[in-house]
C-alpha cells in the first residue's frame, strides 16, 4: 500500500500524530524497563543454594538461666534431636542463608598483613554440617571428630590452628594459580588450614554466586546465636518439627523457642517484597498498555469521525472496505513504529538513570523487541474497532450528510 | 461567567460520554498510581521527631587501627565501649545519650514468659537522657535518673505494648519484669511511641519496625552481660570478649542535643580534641576523622528509604505522565471536534479569552472528577500495599496533608494537559466554520 497519502494526512494533523507518537514512546520506555526489573525479581526469588533446601528445619532457642552449662546442653540437645523419629541429621550452625543471622571474617594470607586479602561468610559449625545440608565435598576431606572446638575455647586468646572448609570461589580468589588444598590462610593471628573444599556454599544475604565462605569446626551454643538446623524427611516435616521443639523444652524446659520455621518458609518470607514488587510492577504494566490502548481508540475515533468524507469520497471513488481499513491499520503502524522506535532511545536513557541510582544491570536488548512486539500489536487491536467503523461506512450517506 | 462555563462543562460531557468517561479513567489511574507511591514515600522520608531533629546529632569517631585505612574514607557507624562512656563521662552536651539493641528472655514477676503476639522482644540499653532528649512520652511513671545509670539499678522502662500484654494496660510501675532471668524494677510505661523510622539505631535490620520492648540503663545490661544485637566491627583480636571496654570493637550509638550553631562548633572541636587526645595517648592510630550528623543528614547518609520505594515513586510518575498524554490527546479530539460550537460562540460576541476559560475550566472538571476516581483508586492502592509483608508497609495511609496533594496534582495535571487543547480551541476562526457548516 502507498504510504504516501497517509503521510500527507498526518502532515495535516501534527499535534494528535505527536501525540500518539509520544504516548506509545513513554510506554516503550517505561515497559521495556520494567519488563527487566520484573525479570530481575524473577530471577532472585528463583535462586537455589543448592542445599537440600525442602528437608531442612532450623529451631533457635534463648535460655532463661543464666548458669546453665549451654555448651552440654546443645550437644545432649543434638544427640536427643537425632532420635526424633523423622529426623535424618543434626547439626548446630551460627546462620543459614537467609537468615537473620550474618558472620563475616577478614582472612589473611600472612599473620602480619595488614590488610586482608578477603572478606569471607563465616559459618561456624557442630558435627555432620555436610550430611545435613547437602553441601557437597569436593576436595579434601570433613572435619575430624577430634577437630570440632566449643566457641568458648575458640574465643580465648589461645591460637590453635583450625581446619576448615572452603567453597570454591574462595579457594580461587585466595590462590588464583595453585593448589588451596593444604593451604595456611590466616583470621587475624589464627592460622587456618584448608583441608577440604565444599560446593555449594554461598554467603547468607550477598547472593553473588562467587562470594567466598569458609566452614570452621565450632561448636556453638543455642545461648550463643546458634540454631539447630535439622534434615528430615519433606513429607511429614512440620510434624517432626513440632516433635523436635517438643523434645528440645523436654530436656531443658527453661528456655524461649524463638524460631521454629522450615527453610522453605524461611526463603518465602525472605523474597516476599521481592515477589511484591514483581506484582506490582507487572500490574503498573498491564494498566500502562491499558492507558495506552484506551487513548488509541479514543483518538483514532476521533480521526475517523474527522475524515468522514475523506473516507467516503474514496468509497465513491472505488476504493474497497479492505482498502479503508488497511488505511487505518497503517498509519497506525507507521505511528507506532516511530513511537517504539523513539521508546527505545527513552528505554535505554532510563536505563542508565537507573543503573546509576539502584544498582541494576544494563538493559538486556532481547526486550526491545518483545516490548516492539507488544506495543505493535496493541496498536492494531485498539485501531481495529474505529477502523473496521469507517470502513462499514456506507459511501452514499456519508456524501449526503458531507 | 464560571457558572456558565461549568454548565457548558456538563453539557458537552453529556454529548460525548465515552471521551469523558475515558478521560476521567486516565487521570483518575495515573493519580491513583502516583498518590499510593507518593503516600508510601511520604511517610517514609517524612522527618521521624520534627520538633527537635535539627538539634539531635549523631557522633562517629575514627578508632579503627591503621591496617585498613584510606584516607578520606567515612569512619566507622558506630562507636567503641571505651570512647563512647569517656564521652558520657565527660556530659559536654545539653542531654547526650549511649544505647545498643540487645534481646533476652522475658518474663513476669513469677517466672511464667510473656508472649507479644510473635514478635520477639527487642531491648534497648541507653542512659537516662534517651527520655527527655527523644521526647520519649510516657504514660505511667518517669524515666530512670542519672543517678540509676551511676548505680547500674535494676530498672527498667516497658513500651505500652509490653504493659498492654503483661498488666492488661493498668498502671505496673513498681511492679517487676524478668530479664534473662534478673529481675528489673518498673519504673515507667510509655505512650504508644513508633519513631518512623527507628533513626536513632539504623544497623539493625529493618528501620521501620517500631521502637522497643523495654528500655534498661546500658550500665545495667553491662553488669549482667546481656546480649546485644546490632552490627559489631572488630579490627583487632578482642582477646574473648568483644564488648569488653578496652575491647577493639564498635557497637555503639552515641546522640548528643546541641540547642545552637555555636554549641554544634564547640562540640566538634571538642570531637576533634578528644581524638587529638586518643591519638596521643597511642589507642587511636589514624588522623583525626570525626563526624557530627543531625537526624536528618543521618537518615540521608545510611539512604534509609527503601530503593524499592524510589523505584516505585519513579514508575508512577511514568504512569501518570503517560496518562496525561493520553487525557491531552483525548480533550483535544473533542475540543477540535466542537469546532463548529465554538464558531457560533465566537460569532456571537465571546471573546477568544472566553473561549480559552471555558475549556479550561472543562479540563478542571475533568481533573476533579479523575482526582476523586484517583482518590478511591490510593485508598485502594494503599490498601494493596498494606498486604505486603515489609514492615514499612503498615504505615501507608493516607493522611490530611496527601489527600489535599492528591486534588492539587489532579488539578495541576488536568489543567495543564487542558492548555493545548484550549488554545487550539481559541484559535477557531469563527467566519471559516460557519461556512463550512
Amino acid at each position: 500500500m502507498d504510504i504516501r497519502p497517509i503521510l500527507s494526512t498526518l502532515r495535516r494533523h501534527k499535534t494528535a500524530a505527536a501525540l500518539i507518537v509520544l504516548e506509545i514512546m513513554l510506554t516503550c520506555a517505561i515497559l521495556c524497563n520494567g519488563m527487566d526489573l520484573v525479570a530481575q525479581r524473577i530471577a532472585r526469588v528463583q535462586r537455589h543454594t543448592g542445599w537440600a533446601e525442602p528437608e531442612l528445619v532450623v529451631i533457635g532457642m534463648l535460655g532463661i538461666d543464666t548458669d546453665a552449662n549451654t555448651d552440654a546442653l546443645t550437644r545432649q540437645d543434638l544427640i536427643a534431636l537425632r532420635g526424633v523419629p523423622g529426623v535424618r541429621q543434626a547439626t548446630t550452625t551460627n546462620q543459614v542463608p537467609y537468615g537473620d543471622s550474618s558472620w563475616n571474617t577478614g582472612i589473611q594470607l600472612t599473620p602480619d598483613q595488614q590488610r586482608r586479602t578477603l572478606l569471607a561468610s563465616q559459618y561456624m559449625v557442630g558435627e555432620h554440617f555436610l550430611d545435613t545440608t547437602g553441601v557437597r565435598l569436593i576436595a579434601g576431606r570433613d572435619f575430624l571428630p577430634d577437630e570440632y572446638i566449643d566457641l568458648s575455647a575458640a574465643d580465648t586468646a589461645d591460637k590453635r590452628m583450625l581446619p576448615i572448609l572452603v567453597n570454591r570461589p574462595m579457594a580461587a580468589q585466595l590462590f588464583p594459580d595453585g593448589e588451596a588444598l593444604g593451604k595456611t590462610v590466616y583470621q587475624l593471628h589464627r592460622p587456618l588450614k584448608i583441608v577440604g573444599i565444599v560446593d555449594p556454599l554461598s554467603a547468607v544475604r550477598d547472593f553473588e554466586p562467587d562470594h567466598p565462605a569458609l566452614v570452621m569446626p565450632v561448636r556453638m551454643s543455642y545461648n550463643r546465636g546458634a540454631s539447630f538446623l535439622l534434615r528430615v524427611d519433606p513429607a511429614q516435616r512440620a510434624a517432626v518439627l513440632k516433635a523436635a521443639v517438643a523434645e528440645l523444652e523436654r530436656i531443658n524446659p527453661n528456655r524461649v523457642v524463638l524460631l521454629q520455621k522450615s527453610f522453605v518458609d524461611i526463603k518465602h518470607d525472605f523474597f516476599a517484597p521481592d515477589r511484591a514488587m514483581a506484582w506490582l510492577l507487572v500490574s503498573v504494566c498491564a494498566a500502562l498498555l491499558v492507558v495506552t490502548a484506551l487513548g488509541i481508540v479514543g483518538l483514532a475515533s476521533f480521526w475517523v469521525q474527522q475524515r468522514t468524507r475523506m473516507i467516503g469520497t474514496r468509497r465513491a471513488l472505488g476504493a474497497t472496505r479492505g482498502q479503508i481499513l488497511r488505511y487505518f491499520q497503517t498509519e497506525n503502524l507507521l505511528l507506532t513504529s516511530i513511537g517504539i522506535a523513539l521508546g527505545m532511545a527513552g528505554a535505554y536513557g532510563i536505563n542508565q538513570v537507573l543503573m546509576s541510582h539502584y544498582e541494576l544491570t544494563r538493559l538486556p536488548p532481547a526486550y526491545l523487541p518483545i516490548g516492539a512486539l507488544v506495543l505493535w500489536a496493541l496498536g492494531q487491536v485498539a485501531v481495529l474497532g474505529p477502523a473496521l467503523r469507517a470502513a462499514a461506512l456506507p459511501p452514499v450517506a456519508v456524501m449526503r450528510a458531507g | 461567567m464560571f457558572g456558565y462555563y461549568l454548565d457548558l462543562a456538563l453539557h458537552s460531557f453529556r454529548r460525548s460520554i465515552v471521551l469523558t468517561v475515558l478521560m476521567v479513567l486516565a487521570i483518575g489511574l495515573g493519580i491513583g498510581a502516583s498518590m499510593t507511591t507518593l503516600t508510601l514515600f511520604h511517610v517514609l522520608s517524612g522527618d521521624p521527631i520534627p520538633q527537635r531533629s535539627a538539634q539531635l546529632f549523631y557522633v562517629q569517631l575514627d578508632a579503627e587501627g591503621k591496617g585498613d585505612y584510606t584516607p578520606g574514607a567515612e569512619p566507622n557507624i558506630q562507636l567503641t565501649r571505651f570512647d563512647a562512656e569517656a564521652l558520657l563521662r565527660e556530659k559536654r552536651a545539653t542531654h547526650q545519650a549511649v544505647m545498643s539493641g540487645g534481646f533476652a528472655p522475658l518474663q513476669t514477676g513469677d517466672g511464667s514468659p510473656v508472649a507479644l503476639d510473635g514478635t520477639f522482644p527487642q531491648l534497648r540499653y541507653t542512659s537516662a537522657d534517651f527520655f527527655p532528649m527523644f521526647d520519649v512520652p510516657l504514660r505511667y511513671g518517669r524515666p530512670w535518673s542519672e543517678a540509676d545509670d551511676q548505680a547500674r539499678a535494676r530498672v527498667t522502662v516497658i513500651s505500652s505494648e509490653l504493659n498492654q500484654a503483661m498488666f492488661s494496660g493498668a498502671d505496673s510501675t513498681g511492679r517487676t519484669l524478668r530479664v534473662a532471668g534478673h529481675d528489673l524494677r518498673i519504673v515507667g510505661v510509655l505512650a504508644p511511641w513508633r519513631p518512623t523510622p527507628r533513626f536513632y539505631d539504623l544497623n539493625l535490620r529493618d528501620a521501620y519496625a517500631g521502637s522497643e520492648t523495654a528500655y534498661l540503663p546500658y550500665s545495667t545490661s553491662r553488669d549482667l552481660k546481656l546480649a546485644r544485637s546490632g552490627t559489631m566491627d572488630c579490627w583487632a583480636d578482642s582477646k574473648g570478649d568483644a564488648t569488653a571496654l578496652d575491647a577493639p570493637c564498635a557497637w555503639l550509638q552515641y546522640w548528643v542535643e546541641l540547642d545552637n550553631p555555636g554549641a554544634v562548633r564547640a562540640y566538634r572541636e571538642y570531637l576533634d580534641a578528644y581524638s587529638d587526645h586518643q591519638h596521643a595517648a597511642g589507642r587511636f592510630e589514624r588522623p583525626v576523622n570525626t563526624r557530627l550528623r543531625s537526624v536528618m543528614e543521618w537518615l540521608d547518609f545510611n539512604k534509609v528509604v527503601p530503593s524499592d520505594v524510589r523505584l516505585q515513586l519513579w514508575l508512577a510518575f511514568g504512569f501518570l505522565l503517560v496518562c496525561l498524554v493520553n487525557a491531552v490527546g483525548l480533550l483535544l479530539a473533542k475540543c477540535l471536534r466542537r469546532a463548529a460550537e465554538i464558531g457560533v460562540r465566537r460569532a456571537l460576541g465571546a471573546a477568544r479569552r472566553d473561549i480559552f476559560a471555558q475549556f479550561v475550566v472543562e479540563a478542571g472538571v475533568v481533573g476533579l472528577a479523575g482526582g476523586a476516581l484517583g482518590l478511591l483508586l490510593a485508598l485502594g492502592g494503599l490498601w494493596v500495599v498494606r498486604q505486603n509483608p515489609a514492615s514499612y508497609a503498615q504505615l501507608a495511609h493516607l493522611d490530611a496533608a496527601m489527600l489535599l496533594a492528591t486534588f492539587a496534582l489532579a488539578l495541576i495535571a488536568s489543567l495543564l494537559a487542558g492548555l493545548l487543547p484550549a488554545w487550539r480551541a481559541c484559535g477557531v476562526t469563527p467566519a471559516l466554520q460557519l461556512k463550512s457548516q
